[in-house]
């Protein structure tokens, strides 16, 4: 499966110049950025890691800033998903502007959908990524990059 | 004292039993300065032939006030001033022969905290069948932060919407399951699921949908989550569908409310046509219990669309923001229904902003400040296709719901590449916006482009390449634009 979260997701991956003028959008809009990664794509999980602390105050110049980060993040958990965020912390907004994956697993074995039976047909339903099975740090292993 | 047996061509006194002309008993006044904490009201009014427009702009101020048909001694108990609506400004509409926009101003005083009900029963209660007007059209409101904060408004709002939802930077898409009538529990649950695992966020009930003999709310309710579930586990994104909750009584709406909390929904809908209390109600009920919650503006039509009677849209706009819901149907501007774009952009402002301004080219007659009220997000149904994603995003913009019903279900290549062909659309259209690209005029080619990876796109965009609902609107604007001075 493909994992569809994040604003580009239907689209194919993006190359970096893609992502950088993602980038700029966001700097030219004065928003922070930063990068975070998980092994648990499950999507109520909303606390990916973070890749140190957002990017405040950055220039539309110092878009590479940014992708440098993005890089080190990839090559740090490769067998991770990376997202990159936009945050605009204007007052009536003080949340995410975009968010989207730029480094996903190369096997990505999905969700199983896991059913109790309860009273008068009604189902109850939890979301299980296979991945899980395996400890954190551990998952993703099969076709990872190397 | 009996002025009526007294024949005098003086004028009569204020308080002598009788008629006297409304405007005479103080209820048009045009030094009235409006206080801050006032709720002003634009009407636009329409005169029986004969009748002075100042006296019919009091009648209304009076009608909607205070005023009966005749003079009261009982007035002479209050602080009757206090209590009197002031018509304050008078003025021809522009280009509209015997139409005349008419201010009034009241006091905060007249209206219980926090009652959409009481509101409306005032003003727009007794006025609309006043016999001395052939028309009249509540055109807009100001209503003061003093009590706009006797209301919640919307249980979560754009903002809590989009977190709870995981899903940031672009219009969110939907499908109203079709057709709309007919389809048995199990069929209808199939349309959810192929539209949500195909790309969409969000399908939904139609507004009269609600629990016939044909399939029950609880049946549908049941197959609906299953496919729900379903997309979510085969894409790794949070679905909802909108169970609507319409019914009868307002014990009923609560059981199948109850029953969708029950089952994991993360949103329900109801119908415009419920009433003011019922959605408040719900509204209430919605933020207890962590649903986001959709409205149909299901019956609007019979009283927005006409220019010279009724409400407008954005008054009901204004109302269902104080009230409270987190979803409300706003018009498409390129779509099947009523829409000039100018109307529909002042309809999305007073939904997302937290400030209007006064803009008469949009409709909107004063500024409005919403003191935080969370922003409702509009939602565009109607007609409306993936080949038009770049006029969608320039006239709508981002926190919009895009709903794409025949749009999805009438693909091709079968619903879940309906679902796909809409969503890489809106991506590409954002992608390429954000890259700075003049996408308005660009969109033709970036969306071809986007097909050439993307069969789904491709096939929407042969189908439906030449689909478009090119009428004039019946509800436009009456703004002249003053010629400048060169």
């Amino acid at each position: 499966m493909r994992l569809t979260q994040g604003t580009f997701s239907f689209l194919p991956d993006l190359s970096e110049e893609q992502i950088a003028a993602q980038i700029r959008y966001a700097l030219d809009h004065g928003w922070a950025m930063s990068v975070e990664h998980t092994d648990d794509p499950h999507p109520r999980s909303s606390y990916w890691d973070m890749w140190g602390t957002p990017l405040f105050d950055l220039p539309v110049e110092q878009a590479d800033v940014v992708l440098r980060e993005v890089r080190a993040c990839r090559e740090a958990h490769p067998r991770s998903y990376v997202k990159l965020i936009a945050y605009d912390s204007s007052r009536g907004r003080q949340t995410t502007a975009l968010s989207f994956i730029v480094h996903r697993p190369r096997h990505e074995p999905g969700f199983r959908l896991d059913r109790t039976e309860s009273h008068d047909r009604v189902q109850r339903y939890r979301l299980h990524p296979y991945a899980a099975d395996a400890p954190v740090g551990s998952r993703y292993e099969n076709g990872a990059t190397p | 004292m009996t002025p009526t047996s007294t024949i005098t061509t003086e004028k009569k006194d204020r308080w002598a039993s009788g008629v006297t002309p409304y405007a005479e008993m103080g209820y048009f006044n045009p030094d009235y300065e409006p206080k801050d904490t006032d709720i002003l009201a634009a009407f636009r009014i329409t005169p029986q032939p004969g009748v002075d427009p100042i006296e019919a702009a009091a009648a209304v101020a009076g009608e909607s006030s205070t005023a009966t048909w005749t003079v009261v001694w009982t007035d002479r108990l209050t602080a009757h001033e206090n209590y009197q609506a002031k018509a304050y400004d008078v003025t021809p509409v522009p280009g509209r022969e015997g139409e005349y926009m008419a201010k009034i101003a009241y006091d905060l005083d007249l209206f219980e905290e926090g009652s959409i009900a009481n509101l409306t029963s005032s003003i727009i209660g007794n006025v609309f069948g006043f016999k001395a007007l052939k028309a009249l059209r509540l055109e807009d409101m100001r209503i003061p932060p003093q009590y706009v904060k006797t209301f919640q408004g919307p249980p979560h709002g754009i903002v809590m919407e989009r977190e709870y939802l995981d899903k940031f930077g672009r219009p969110l898409l939907g499908a109203t399951v079709k057709p709309k009538l007919g389809l048995s529990a199990k069929n209808y649950g199939r349309v959810v699921y192929e539209a949500l695992r195909g790309g969409l966020d969000f399908t939904k009930d139609d507004e009269n949908i609600n629990s016939q003999p044909f399939m029950r709310w609880r049946d549908r309710y049941l197959y609906s989550i299953e496919g729900v579930n379903r997309a979510m586990a085969r894409t790794g994104e949070v679905k909802g569908h909108y169970m609507n909750v319409t019914a009868a009584t307002m014990e009923d709406m609560y059981e199948r409310a109850e029953f969708a909390k029950e089952l994991g929904s993360v949103i329900i809908m109801m119908d415009l046509t419920v009433g003011y209390t019922a959605m408040q109600s719900m509204s209430k009920w919605a933020r207890r219990n962590g649903l986001i919650l959709h409205l149909h503006r299901a019956g609007h039509g019979t009283y927005t669309r006409q220019k010279s009677h009724g409400v407008s849209f954005r008054v009901i706009a204004k109302w269902c923001r104080l009230l409270g819901v987190d979803h409300l149907h706003a018009g498409t501007v390129v779509g099947k229904l009523e829409g000039d774009p100018a109307m529909v952009k002042g309809y999305y402002d007073t939904l997302r902003l937290d400030h209007i301004p006064e803009n008469l080219e949009n409709g909107i007659y004063f500024d409005q400040d919403w003191a935080s009220l969370p922003a409702v997000m509009p939602v565009a149904s109607g007609g409306i296709h993936a080949g038009q994603m770049h006029q969608l995003l320039s006239y709508l913009g981002e926190d919009v719901v895009l709903q794409f019903g025949g749009g999805t279900i009438g693909h091709p290549m079968g619903i879940a590449a309906g679902a796909t062909a809409n969503r890489v659309a809106v991506e590409a259209m954002i992608q390429a916006r954000n890259e700075g690209r003049d996408y308005f005029q660009e969109g033709p080619d970036i969306l071809e482009k986007a097909a050439k990876g993307c069969p789904e796109l491709n096939a929407a965009l042969q189908v439906w390449k030449d689909i478009t609902f090119d009428f004039q609107s019946t509800d436009t604007p009456d703004y002249v634009v003053t010629p400048t001075v060169a």
